[in-house]
């Protein structure tokens, strides 16, 4: 004995790995995509060259890894343990691009469509991201589903908003086309005007993905005489990409600060607009576009002015000359609330020929009746169930930027598969609020005493670039694709970066001798051997500092010693180096895969 | 053993001692060992203890014999000096390079098969010539290198793998190298890190023939229940007489020990050797008082670890010869060479 003992009773218990969510939160990634996409699974099969393979594990998850991969909010990448590690996580959403890229046809692995019905007929109003997943899912279970949407062509945003020299129009229609292609009955270029119309055609179900679609208006003094020049953003980026709009004048005033903003601003840019700004009320920081999106635009020459507060439009004779800005500066309270108040500085006139309002967008749902019986609250957002999506009226289901306000593709794929497996249930009369558990497994990966089936080399390359065409080109055409994507010898180097995070360290506390190996070999000293204590006592003492409190401490139960064997899961490199040291086995390295369940037969509750 | 080189990549908050290093930086090679060998546990320490004292890594000598233990070198300190000498030839080829250079810190590393059996006369006159330098055996009972034959250290009765008993009297090192004079003499156990990394700090301080018998289970050949070198044999049997904190002037005493007697004990270069007494009755300094407890002890069945003897007036082989201070390879031609006359001078006075 090394003169430590258990403490009574007192200490963490053991943790329980067969509960899934335990080393589903240790995939960092997988955990913080919306649709928990298994990515170190597609990841490795990008590393092998199955690049088909590692589109159809993304297929199955988020629908659209082409689109995806060009164009995704990736939450995964902020979340991504190689971050924590070294300066900067693994390049996941473009990893995906790769595989979407580099694959074969695989129109032969999709599902099959029964050709005998179920006789379930469901609308799906909207034809965005989210109502083409529940037509995913739904499609092959023998649902009879028809799209409605009052765009001609299905996609949603990512058809209308999106620019084409993010997202080039072949991807979309490639990935829409798997959907649309699974025989979904296509009613498009007509709004749907009444909710209870719909309800009266018999549908047994009816969802609405029908996002966010009004712009917020910025209501200043010259607005209404000024208006020829003035364009909400995300009208004029669907006439955009509609080709209803070619040209902008030579200087433009993008306001806001968002994403749509960022788009705005580069669409002008390809435009004719030689002199383009972003201006915004708060600071750099604070604005709300992705440090990727803020990057690009200014790497296209644009500059983000920040603390202009917008006054007035000025205009001429009915022709817009500029906006008009008060100069203001963030104050915060002891709160560490902020406010921006003005500094007393003159105000700045700045000259354009157009202004786009990139302010933010709203829900509108003028064609849903009160006496179908969907209730909204008092933001206009409709009274939803947050797990099953159903509304106040049972029939009706909600996802994507409709339910809760505007989101992103990711999201509305989300929340698209847990409607549809909402729909499924409800259609065959069951619990709708009895929700399928996620599939999941783990297996060693042991092949030989140091060989595993994964590769456990650490590579220590930084992060690779995405190579971009020259701006020349790219500024001249909007419909020229800027980013190229990773040729297969960078994107391999690149999967090399993941870290295997779902192979997963798991312990048998009766095979330990306690020899101390594992916890000598381990390169970022996750292991310590030591007595049982509180969380809080524990994170302090092992052998390295546990300071990361949303990622958990792996406890074992007591040892011979008396002794516990505390992992903290932070910064594991997921070697294998520890069960490769340890005499006995006792440390195995397992792949852990969780499958979300999707509507369906398999996945059902009896 | 592992294929793969430990990956380079640490843990963010890994501290720095006061050269700027990290603990990865005092490692070596990756280990060819069997997993789960206690030497590896030792390296490890060893690692811990240099990082802690911030020794610069170019200014240590590790030097070795044959045997598992002694191929460990390779796995720590990787940008220090070595020498893996002949079998249990390790404790000449250190007292040579202390002649010749008395500014580097020595660590032998040897096997109980090294030093206990082949080298048995080379560890005795290394230790009561008081060479500076801290002498670790890493003892498993077993030749570990050469397939697990009983050596020298093992017990009587205790069992190989395959069932046969020893006959042979054990050498107990610890016992041998206080009778010969070693100035700072320990036991420790490869399993506990929070005793044998204090007391590798003092034994490398310690300005004297510093020695540590380390217990250290051979997981291939000597970690079965016939042995008295395994894992649960020594945690069963373990009977630490002190905990030892090592205080090098530097740092600030922080006192926070469980109750029972303490006592200081200043090393000659300042480090203080803080104590805490597990039995009250062990003396460290008491050389014959030491002696007679670990035959009372051992008789009973027990494996007494901790500090076992430290004389803090340590002397060494410079000071009994009476050597220059200056490093050989720092002395120029005319000191080492002084030519006709000097050697006249010798030679007269020895007529
Ligand atoms: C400029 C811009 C850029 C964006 N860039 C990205 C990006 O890079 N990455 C990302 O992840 N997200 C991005 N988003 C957000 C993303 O487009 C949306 O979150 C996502 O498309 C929402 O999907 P959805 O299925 O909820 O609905 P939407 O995609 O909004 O689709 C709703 C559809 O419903 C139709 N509709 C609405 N009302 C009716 C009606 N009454 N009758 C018939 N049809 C109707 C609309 O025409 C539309 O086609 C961007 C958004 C904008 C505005
Ligand atoms: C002169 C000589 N005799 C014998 C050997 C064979 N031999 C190699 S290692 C070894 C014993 C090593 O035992 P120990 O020092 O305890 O090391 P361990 O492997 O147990 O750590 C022997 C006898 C040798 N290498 N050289
Ligand atoms: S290193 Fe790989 S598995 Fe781990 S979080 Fe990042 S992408 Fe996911
Ligand atoms: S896999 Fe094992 S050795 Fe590697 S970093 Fe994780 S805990 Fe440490
Ligand atoms: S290496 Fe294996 S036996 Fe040794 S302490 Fe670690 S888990 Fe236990
Ligand atoms: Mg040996």
């Amino acid at each position: 004995m090394d003169g430590r003992g258990p403490e009574g009773g007192e200490g963490i218990p053991p943790t329980d790995i067969r509960d899934p969510s335990y080393f589903h939160k240790v995939v960092d990634c997988q955990w913080a995509c919306p649709a928990h996409t298994p990515v170190p699974e597609y990841i490795r099969l990008i590393a092998a060259g199955r690049y088909s393979d590692a589109y159809m594990v993304n297929w199955k998850s988020n629908v659209f890894p082409g689109i995806l991969g060009r164009t995704c909010d990736r939450p995964c990448e902020p979340a991504c343990r190689r971050g924590r590690v070294e300066a900067e996580p693994v390049a996941i959403c473009r990893l995906k691009r790769v595989a979407a890229d580099y694959k074969d046809d695989i129109r032969h692995l999709l599902p099959e469509i029964p050709a005998a019905k179920n006789g379930k007929r469901v609308a799906l109003v909207g034809a965005g991201p989210a109502a083409l997943t529940v037509a995913r899912d739904l499609m092959p279970l023998g649902y009879h589903c028809v799209l409605f949407d009052r765009d001609s062509r299905a996609g949603g945003m990512i058809r209308s908003q999106i620019p084409r020299f993010r997202l080039p129009e072949e991807v979309i229609d490639e990935e829409v086309g798997y959907i649309t292609g699974m025989g979904v009955e296509l009613r498009l270029g007509k709004s749907v005007d009444s909710l209870a119309g719909l309800l009266a055609e018999g549908f047994d179900a009816v969802f609405v993905g029908t996002g966010a679609p009004r712009g917020k208006e910025l209501d200043l003094p010259g607005r209404r005489e000024a208006a020829a020049n003035i364009h909400i953003g995300i009208d004029w980026l669907s006439s955009v990409s509609f080709g209803h709009v070619d040209r902008i004048g030579k200087r433009v005033i993008v306001l806001g600060g968002g994403n749509t903003a960022m788009d705005c601003c580069r669409s002008a840019r390809r435009l004719g607009g030689e002199d383009v700004k972003v201006i915004v009320r708060s600071g750099f920081e604070e604005m709300k576009a992705s440090p990727w999106e803020k990057e690009d635009a200014m790497h296209e020459g644009i500059p983000i002015l920040n603390f202009l507060v917008p006054k007035e439009f000025t205009h001429e004779g009915g022709r817009l000359t500029g906006v008009t800005f008060e100069k203001v500066a963030a104050k915060y309270d002891e709160k560490g609330r902020r406010s921006l108040v003005p500094t007393g500085e003159p105000d700045q006139h700045v000259p354009c020929d157009d202004v786009l309002v990139a302010v933010g967008q709203e829900n509108a749902f003028p064609w849903i009746e009160a006496e179908t019986g969907v209730e909204f609250d008092r933001w206009g957002l409709p009274r939803l169930d947050p797990a099953t999506f159903q509304a106040t009226n049972p029939k009706v289901f909600f996802g994507g930027d409709s339910a809760f306000g505007p989101k992103n593709i990711i999201w509305a794929v989300a929340h698209g598969h847990e409607a549809a497996i909402s729909i499924d249930r409800f259609c065959r009369g069951e619990d709708v609020s009895q929700r399928p558990p996620p599939d999941f497994g783990l297996s060693s990966q042991k092949m030989g005493i140091h060989e595993w089936s994964y590769d456990n080399d650490i590579s220590v390359d930084l992060r690779f670039r995405v190579p971009w065409a020259e701006s020349e080109k790219t500024l001249r055409n909007i419909a020229v694709e800027v980013e190229l994507g990773f040729d297969p010898k960078t994107a391999f180097a690149e999967a090399q970066r993941c870290l295997n995070c779902d192979v997963q360290t798991v312990f048998t506390t009766q095979l330990c001798i306690e020899c101390d190996a594992c916890a000598d070999i381990c390169p970022v000293d996750c292991i310590t051997f030591t007595a049982n204590g509180t969380e809080a006592d524990l994170r302090g003492r092992l052998n390295a500092p546990a300071p990361n409190p949303t990622q958990a401490l792996y406890v074992s139960e007591f040892l011979k010693t008396g002794r516990v064997m505390v992992k903290d899961e932070d910064v594991c490199l997921h070697c294998g180096l520890c069960a490769e040291r340890c005499p006995t086995g006792a440390w195995d390295m397992q792949k852990f895969l969780l499958e979300m369940s999707h509507a369906g037969h398999a996945c059902r509750s009896h | 053993m592992t294929y793969l080189a430990k990956p380079r990549f640490h843990h963010p908050k890994l501290p720095t001692n006061a050269l700027g290093y990290t603990r990865r930086d005092y490692e070596g090679a990756v280990s060819t060992l069997c997993a789960g060998c206690g030497h590896d546990s030792i390296s490890a320490a060893i690692i811990q203890a240099c990082f802690e004292l911030d020794l610069p890594p170019h200014r240590i000598a590790k030097l070795s014999g044959i045997g598992c233990s002694s191929k460990t070198p390779t796995y720590f300190l990787g940008a220090s000096h070595g020498f893996n000498s002949v079998h249990g030839r390790m404790p000449s080829v250190l007292t040579g390079a202390n002649l010749a250079n008395r500014e580097l810190v020595y660590l032998g590393v040897s096997g109980d098969g090294d030093s206990a059996s082949i080298g048995l006369g080379q560890f005795a006159h290394s230790i009561r010539r008081g060479v500076n330098m801290l002498y670790i055996v890493e003892n498993n009972g077993v030749y570990g290198l050469t397939k697990g034959q009983f050596s020298a250290t093992a017990d009587r009765g205790s069992t190989s793998k395959r069932g046969v008993a020893n006959h042979d009297q054990p050498i107990d090192l610890v016992t041998m190298a206080i009778m010969l004079g070693a100035s700072f003499v320990a036991r420790s156990f490869s399993g506990d890190k929070a005793q044998l990394v204090p007391l590798i700090k003092a034994a490398i301080r310690h300005q004297g023939a510093a020695f540590i018998d380390c217990i250290s289970p051979c997981v291939a050949f000597n970690n079965h229940p016939g042995s008295t070198k395994s894992f649960d044999f020594v945690r069963a049997h373990n009977e630490a007489v002190n905990r030892l904190d090592v205080m090098v002037e530097r740092e600030p005493i922080v006192a926070d020990y469980a109750p029972g007697e303490v006592v200081d004990v200043m090393q000659h270069d300042g480090t203080v050797l803080r104590l805490r007494k597990l039995d009250a009755q062990y003396h460290p300094t008491d050389k014959r008082a030491a002696v007679a407890y670990l035959q009372e002890r051992d008789a009973a069945g027990e494996v007494v670890t901790g500090l076992l003897y430290v004389d803090p007036e340590a002397t060494d082989l410079h000071a009994n010869l009476d050597t220059v201070a200056t490093p050989l390879n720092a002395l120029d031609d005319a000191a080492l060479v002084p030519g006709q006359a000097a050697l006249d001078k010798v030679n007269a006075s020895l007529r």
